[in-house]
């Protein structure tokens, strides 16, 4: 921490940063901070404990993974993308393997996209288990995490049977899916599900009727609606502000627009709107799941497909919920087995660009409620 | 009226801390609800799922045979380069050069269990082991030769 008019050795006077005045205090929050989550920078300009001004820094955790994705094969390129949002790994690889699949025109069969829906809505459950611990974390509660985390270690372990591994599964290929499901699939859901109907009543009792936990994220963090379009947030963020924007509703994919579910939408605008937002979000995911666990059609998992995979010359996009909002993909393809381009719409970005405006005028000790219900996964901004 | 609300605020947020510590308490003496698992204590009985990714092997047989043709399929695939596929031409008994690995380079530093060399080769030759305790000192050691000296190709397999 130190004053923008502070001397400095030499006895050259530090200036004032841009737009910032004399007497501005400015605290570097990260990139190495516990209560970021990953290494997110953010210089903060304050006029006492009132916030004047937030910029974050990116780029601590870039890979160029675009880049990296242009000297992959259709294939290979599927497994880099789930170190970006590494909560919803398995929501990334479905949108590019989907993308593919659109370029190639392959027919995925009735099983694979019912296992696939299956993994993502159990990634989407994983994902929001451990934010809520987290998040609960941040403002000093630490026993949800451990509750938190005994759920989600039920879906690791679901996991690790079908897929071979914890968080980088690397399960959607294209043309369906890597593995067929494990034997003990069905019956580990539904003790999954079971466990959890029974435990989320706790979260309640622990975390969301707490008044202490209320009054901090009640009225902190207003996303006003216009706000949350012109700034292109998605998924809970949008939601929590009356926008509709689930892409598993406005652009159904993969079978989504058979199965009844709701689009969790509230009006509160405030952190607090948020963290139900998503409290309620993994109920609709458990109310996916027990649809489709009993009625896994038999047939294939993977649709034949060719050794080499060449993608016509011209441009695909295919666009996903994830955990965080909505994931696009968009490849540009000159005939060849590699890619010319690779971009991906990360959530991640458009909802951290929001910060600074929420965060202007409230006092320091909201920003970390404020981050917290962004849902920020850092290797998803930076890339 | 102020006076009133105040103190009402803080008999519920009293009442609110009280059944949130209920359920701690709970937990605190129900042992039977603890999932815990004592990692380095239950090595003995610790057991991974079958499919498990955590190195790439190559199974060999009584025999000392291996059922890799040298097709560099898992190189092909593998989007680290993390195998080399070194291969030699052997004589048969007719007199015939038959190609087959002379190494099959595995670095395990990097690789990243993503499983598509195990599911490109056409072979069965390979396959993923439940080891997971990587860590050595050397880094020269996790780079690995996966056939055993003296190893030949099993027979039937093209």
């Amino acid at each position: 921490m130190y004053r923008t008019t502070e001397i400095i050795s030499d006895g050259t006077k530090n200036p004032p940063l841009e737009g910032g005045e004399a007497g501005d205090f400015i605290i570097n929050v990260g990139p190495q901070h516990p209560a970021t989550h990953g290494v997110l920078h953010l210089v903060i300009t304050l006029n006492g404990e009132t916030i004047k001004k937030v910029e974050p820094h990116l780029g601590y955790i870039h890979r160029s993974i675009e880049k990296m994705c242009e000297s992959l094969t259709y294939r290979q390129f599927i497994y880099v993308t789930s170190r970006m949002d590494y909560l919803s790994s398995h929501i990334n690889n479905h949108a590019c393997a989907m993308c593919v699949e659109k370029g190639m025109q392959i027919e995925v069969p009735a099983r694979a996209r019912v296992i696939r829906i299956l993994m993502d809505e159990l990634t989407r459950i994983a994902s929001h288990e451990l934010w809520l611990g987290a998040m609960a974390m941040d403002l000093g509660a630490f026993t949800p995490f451990f509750h938190t985390f005994r759920e989600r270690e039920m879906i690791n372990e679901i996991m690790e049977d079908t897929c071979g591994a914890r968080l980088t599964m690397n399960y959607m290929v294209p043309g369906g899916v890597m593995q067929d499901i494990h034997p003990d699939f069905q019956r580990k859901v539904k003790d999954f599900v079971k466990q959890f109907q029974r435990k989320i009543g706790e979260m309640d009792e622990i975390v969301t009727g707490n008044t202490i936990f209320q009054n901090r994220m009640k009225g902190v963090g207003i996303i006003t609606r216009e706000d949350a379009i012109s700034f292109g947030c998605t998924g809970p963020v949008s939601r929590g502000s009356g926008v509709s924007s689930d892409t598993r509703k406005l652009f159904p994919y993969e079978g989504y627009e058979n199965i009844e579910f709701d689009e969790v939408i509230e009006t509160g605008c405030d952190s607090f709107a948020r963290y139900m937002i998503r409290i309620r979000e993994m109920q609709q995911s458990i109310r996916i799941i027990e649809q489709l666990i009993d009625n896994i059609p038999e047939g294939d998992f993977q649709a034949k497909t060719k050794a080499v995979l060449k993608l016509p010359k011209g441009d695909f996009f295919q666009r996903v919920e994830t955990a965080r909002g909505q994931f696009g993909v968009y490849i540009v393809s000159e005939g060849g087995t590699t890619p010319y381009r690779i971009k991906f719409r990360s959530p991640g970005f458009s909802n951290l660009s929001i910060l600074d405006h929420i965060a202007r005028g409230s006092k320091i000790g909201d920003l970390v409620a404020m981050m917290g219900t962004l849902d920020l996964v850092i290797p998803d901004i930076d890339r | 009226m102020y006076i009133i609300n105040y103190i009402k605020t803080v008999f519920s947020t009293v009442r609110s801390m009280l059944v949130g510590m209920r359920r701690t308490g709970y937990y605190f003496t129900h042992h039977k609800e603890i999932i815990t698992e004592q990692y380095p204590d239950n090595r003995d009985t610790l057991k991974m799922a079958d499919r498990f990714k955590g190195e790439v092997v190559m199974p060999h047989d009584e025999k000392n045979e291996h059922r890799c043709t040298g097709c560099t399929a898992c190189e092909l695939a593998c989007p680290n380069g993390t195998i080399k596929v070194i291969t030699k031409f052997d004589i048969t008994p007719e007199g015939k050069k038959k190609k087959a690995i002379d190494k099959l380079v595995y670095h395990l530093e990097l690789c990243t269990m993503c499983n598509l060399c195990i599911v490109a080769c056409p072979s069965d030759a390979i396959k993923m082991a439940q080891t997971f305790e990587h860590s050595v000192f050397d880094r020269n050691e996790l780079t690995k030769v996966l056939n055993n000296p003296g190893s030949k190709i099993m027979d039937g397999v093209e």
